[in-house]
This record gives structure tokens, C-alpha cells and sequence, in this order.
């Protein structure tokens, strides 16, 4: 995958002159990308007075500097929903990004490496899923489920997750080619059964893709906002983001009494996008190996 | 009774049919039907929150319920309605403005920012692929919030720096800026990720090729615009309709910034949105699921003839 480069090319001077303007251009770039975050981290440090009219203006940090009591309020603002809430994401993201790589895995393992009657079109009724609008899903969905009884329960959040066409899809064109067929066969020789030829001879081969798929899908429901919208009103089973806009629509709704939860919206933003920041900065290796499986042919 | 001799005259027909080895054949297929088991369990999630509700929604649109007529059938009649519903239309209307406007300014963007990154290697360069990317990984919740704050024309920096000529700040959600707030938003949500697809499918480029163009006296533009984007073109394609599907579906930012918006976001500002109000702010289902479904055939329509006219409609997965 990483291709050794053409190394040591003769520096010119032209060439410098390039380089130097590429780097003013990914310089710009770099300010225009971290400017929320930065206001982000400055307006977590402010108390409520200073969030709206701070000395030193929206990306500076103000003479009072209020993070840890904001910390305290954030954690302890009713009863600590906040937490809650952080745990609920926590909660959907892995269960249902778990569950929706199992699936994808398995189903892209059984389209790339079985040649069973009726596969042509079901894989074409995936790859014509890939083109269905998710979000149109969602109301239909919501109806279905308040039918059975199944709306504003977890099982709303993580159970419509589990649908990953895309998923199935990229496993399909990892398997075809990482897995090779002589390796499978082998196996049935020796007398493995299909079950544990895939678990003991494919399912490490597809390793990479499928932590790319994993990632994927746990940062699509971690960031998914309009089902768990639709889909609950408990306040105690919200995701963090449902929970934001909870208290984004109050405090907007009594203007100067709702200043002190502008200040917790902010913080809470700031908690809330902490781990998944991490997560992509230790995991590098694998979005980046992982994400050009789709687009290479 | 009478059946049983041709029972019996056809199954020696049907082993002679087969090649040698009748039996080997028969466990191959067999083994191949296995497969069904690998998809099954997708298969079944598959059945339940795709197909059920598409069949179900499509069932409740075809009706319409009065409160002094009861539910009674009335065929296309939710969906004429929709597709001559001003606020349905005036909805479809801006996302497809939006995609259209939205998806070259971030693919220029994403397409220009991979190349660079391509062409360099230093640790400057590394380091802003990470920082151009985070973006991906902050909730679009999050990101309209904070771009809600910078927007504010009282608390928020333009004041400050409009401030400082003695001009007022504009308002980037005011009725005329409201599409090119909006835009902003959504390109620094997600030039990033498009950014490192293409970044991974430059990667992937076989780097002889390079050299031999170099030894054909090609300047690094040439290289850029004969080699890398047509090699690149299949990622290209497929993030453009990821952009597209994803744009005609607009909800989370518009949303998002309605409260700090002053109504300049109505409840009808996309179809989505608009559905979405139907649904939960008058408890209309049936017309909900009529705009969730007609919102469907605008996204299959639109995707289709933006493959026809990349003419990618066979390769693009294959």
C-alpha cells in the first residue's frame, strides 16, 4: 500500500518557490479548519458573561477564567444528564457499530466467496441500496416501529444502525481480492467445515478492512442526530447530540435566562468531541489504509 | 399414479445431463448455497429497516386521512400533492441549487488540497492532513452550533473585525447570506474526508508512471491533470455521489442553526426538514411518508443522471 516514492529529486530553485507557496496555501488551509475548534476551546473557558461579551472578543480568552467551574456545572447540571447522555452515545456507537461490522463482514465474505443461485441480484438490490437516501428511511422507520411498540426504546437507535450497505459493500471488494480462493480450499481439504474456514483462514486476512468498516460506522452513529431525533423523546436515552439540541432549543427559547446553558452547550460540545478526536488520532493507520478501498478498482 | 413413470424416466435423463461426477457437482452446489447463510443475517436487517419501511411507507401514502372522512384511499393523490406543494417544491428547489454550487466548490477544494499533499511529504504536510480531516470526526451537530457562535453579528469575531473599520458585521444567516453561510458550514464539515479518499487513491498510483511522464519532459501540472485526476476519476465519482445523496438529504446543519438563524431558516427550507415537520410538528404520517418517498425519487432521479452524464453508470461498481 504505501509505495515507495520517487526520492531525491534534484531541488531546483523553482521548485523551492513551489514549496513555499504549497505551504502558505495547506498554512491557510489549517487556520480556516481549526478556527471553530479554536473558539471552541477558548469559549469553554468562559464564564457566561464572558462567552457574549468577553474582554478580549469570541477568539480570546477572557481575564476570568471559569473552565473548571463550568466542569463542575456541566457534570452536575440536572442530575448529571450530560454524562448520561455521554455514555448513551457511547452505548449506540458500539453496539451498533459492532453489530452492523459482524454483519457487513459476514455478508461481504458471503457475496465476494460463494457463487450461490440468486446472488447477481441481490447484490445488485445492495449496491442500489447504497443509492437510498438513509434519512428518508427515518420517518418510514419511525412509523414502522411505532406500530410495534419499539419507539423510544434503545432497540430504536441501535437496530435501524445495524442496516450498512456500504459496509457490506467494501468487505465485498476487500474479500474477493485478500482472501484467494486456494487458501479456502486448502482449508476444506484439511476437513474445516465453511464456518470455520472463514474464522480461522479469511477473517484474519479481512482484518484491516474491517477496522476501517468498524470506524466507520461507529463515527456514522456517534454523529447521526436525525434518527435518534425522530426516534426519542425519554430524555435519559438521548446521544449527545440529541441532547445538545435539547438544550440549544431551550436556551434559545428564553434568551437571557438560557445564557448560563449556552455556556454548558459549549462545554459539552468541547467534552463530547474529545474521544472521537483521539480515537482518529491513534487510529490514523486505519482510515487512511482503509479508505481508499472503496475508490481503487 | 400416473405421474410415477415419467418421474422415473427423467431421473436417469437428469444424472446423464450431468458431467461425470455427479455427486461432486451436486456438493459443490452444495457448498456454494452456503453462502446464503454469510448474507442472512444482513439480509434479514436488510428486510426489516429497508424494505419494510419503504413497502410500509408506500403503503400510508397512498392514503390520506381527514378528520371528518376517516383514512381513505386516494392512490397518487399525496404525491400530486407534493409535487405541486410550494413548500415541498420551494425545498427541493434550494437543495438541488445547493448541491449544485456546494459539490464543484468542495471537490475543487478537496481535489486541490489532496494533489498538494500528494506532491509534498514533508511533516508540515502531514500534519495538515490530520488538522484538514478533523472536521469528520465532530458531530454535524456540533459544528453548526460552533459556526452558529462565529456567525452571531453581536458576540461572535466578524463583529470584531468589522468592528475595528468601523463597518457592521454581515450576517451570514440573513436572508441573502443564508446559502452561503450554510455552504461554509457544510464544506468545512466535509472536505476533509473527501480529501482523504482522494488522498488514498493518489497514494495507490503506481509511482513509475511518474517517472516515466518525467522522462517525456512533463511539468508537474501536466502530470497533475493527465496522470493523477483520471486515475483518481472512479474515487471522484463515487465521493460526488456520496455528495450528492448527502446534500439532496440536507437536515442536521439547517436545524441546528434555526434558532440562531431569526427565522431566516423556515420550517419548509428543505424537504427534509419539511418532512420531518409534518411528521412530528402536525402528526401527519401520510403525508410524511408521501414526502420521505417523493424526497426518494428526487435522490434516485438526481444520482441517475449524474451517472449518465459521467457515463460511470458500469464501472463505478463493479
Amino acid at each position: 500500500m504505501t509505495a515507495i516514492r520517487a526520492a531525491a529529486l534534484p531541488r531546483t530553485r523553482k521548485r523551492g518557490q513551489r514549496n513555499l507557496v504549497a505551504h502558505l496555501f495547506l498554512g491557510v488551509l489549517i487556520l480556516y479548519f481549526l478556527v471553530p475548534i479554536w473558539w471552541l476551546v477558548v469559549a469553554s473557558t468562559k464564564d457566561a458573561s464572558g462567552l457574549f461579551n468577553g474582554s478580549a472578543g469570541a477568539l480570546w480568552f477572557d481575564k476570568d477564567f471559569a473552565l473548571f467551574q463550568n466542569i463542575a456545572d456541566l457534570f452536575t447540571y440536572n442530575d448529571g444528564i450530560y454524562l448520561r447522555w455521554l455514555g448513551n452515545s457511547i452505548f449506540y456507537a458500539v453496539v451498533g457499530g459492532l453489530g452492523s461490522t459482524v454483519l457487513a463482514v459476514l455478508a461481504g465474505y458471503g457475496f465476494a466467496k460463494f457463487r450461490f443461485r440468486g446472488r447477481s441480484f441481490a447484490f445488485a438490490l445492495l449496491l442500489g441500496s447504497v443509492m437510498v437516501p438513509l434519512t428518508a428511511l427515518v420517518i418510514p422507520t419511525f412509523i414502522l416501529l411505532s406500530n410495534l411498540g419499539l419507539t423510544d426504546t434503545i432497540w430504536a437507535v441501535i437496530l435501524p444502525a445495524l442496516l450498512n450497505p456500504f459496509g457490506v459493500y467494501l468487505m465485498q471488494v476487500y474479500a474477493k481480492d485478500a482472501v484467494p480462493d486456494e487458501l479456502l480450499d486448502a482449508a476444506r481439504v484439511d476437513g474445516a467445515g465453511e464456518f470455520r474456514a472463514f474464522r480461522q483462514v479469511a477473517l484474519p486476512l479481512m482484518r484491516p478492512a474491517l477496522i476501517t468498516v468498524l470506524l466507520l460506522s461507529i463515527v456514522g452513529i456517534w454523529n447521526n442526530f436525525f434518527l435518534p431525533l425522530a426516534m426519542l423523546s425519554d430524555t435519559h436515552l438521548f446521544p449527545i447530540t440529541v441532547g445538545l439540541y435539547l438544550w440549544e432549543g431551550q436556551a434559545a427559547a428564553n434568551n437571557g435566562g438560557g445564557a448560563s446553558l449556552w455556556g454548558l452547550i459549549v462545554l459539552g460540545s468541547f467534552v463530547s468531541i474529545i474521544p472521537l478526536i483521539i480515537a482518529f488520532l491513534s487510529l490514523q493507520k486505519y482510515w487512511q489504509g482503509g479508505l481508499s478501498i472503496g475508490s481503487l478498482k | 399414479m400416473a405421474n410415477a413413470p415419467a418421474v422415473a424416466a427423467q431421473s436417469p435423463t437428469r444424472s446423464r445431463s450431468t458431467t461425470a461426477n455427479p455427486k461432486r457437482h451436486s456438493t459443490e452446489r452444495r457448498r456454494q448455497r452456503v453462502g446464503w447463510f454469510f448474507i442472512l443475517p444482513f439480509a434479514i436487517v436488510f428486510v426489516v429497516f429497508l424494505v419494510a419501511p419503504l413497502g410500509y411507507a408506500l403503503y400510508l401514502s397512498l392514503f390520506s386521512k381527514g378528520l371528518a372522512t376517516g383514512t381513505v384511499f386516494t392512490g397518487i393523490g399525496q404525491y400530486v400533492t407534493a409535487f405541486s406543494d410550494p413548500s415541498f417544491l420551494k425545498g427541493v428547489w434550494f437543495v438541488v441549487r445547493f448541491a449544485v454550487v456546494l459539490i464543484p466548490v468542495q471537490m475543487a477544494v478537496s481535489l486541490g488540497v489532496a494533489l498538494v499533499l500528494d506532491a509534498i511529504t514533508t511533516r508540515f504536510a502531514r500534519f495538515a492532513r490530520l488538522m484538514i480531516f478533523l472536521p469528520y470526526a465532530i458531530p454535524a451537530v456540533i459544528g453548526a452550533i460552533m459556526w452558529g457562535f462565529l456567525y452571531s453579528p453581536t458576540f461572535g469575531p466578524l463583529e470584531q473585525i468589522f468592528g475595528a473599520f468601523g463597518a457592521d458585521a454581515p450576517f451570514p444567516l440573513s436572508p441573502e447570506n443564508v446559502f452561503g453561510g450554510l455552504l461554509n458550514v457544510v464544506t468545512w464539515q466535509w472536505a476533509g474526508y473527501y480529501m482523504i479518499i482522494i488522498y488514498a487513491a493518489l497514494q495507490g498510483i503506481d509511482p513509475t508512471l511518474y517517472e516515466a511522464a518525467k522522462l517525456d519532459g512533463a511539468s508537474a501540472w501536466q502530470v497533475a491533470l493527465r496522470i493523477k485526476i483520471p486515475l483518481v476519476s472512479s474515487a471522484l465519482v463515487l465521493i460526488l455521489v456520496f455528495a450528492l445523496i448527502g446534500t439532496l438529504q440536507f437536515f442536521t446543519e439547517p436545524q441546528i442553526l434555526r434558532p440562531s438563524a431569526n427565522g431566516n431558516i423556515s420550517p419548509d427550507f428543505t424537504p427534509n426538514i419539511y418532512a420531518y415537520t409534518q411528521a412530528f410538528s402536525y402528526a401527519n404520517f401520510n403525508y410524511a411518508s408521501a414526502l420521505s418517498f417523493a424526497l426518494g425519487i428526487v435522490v434516485f432521479i438526481a444520482v441517475y443522471i449524474f451517472l449518465f452524464l459521467t457515463r460511470k453508470r458500469g464501472n463505478l461498481f463493479s
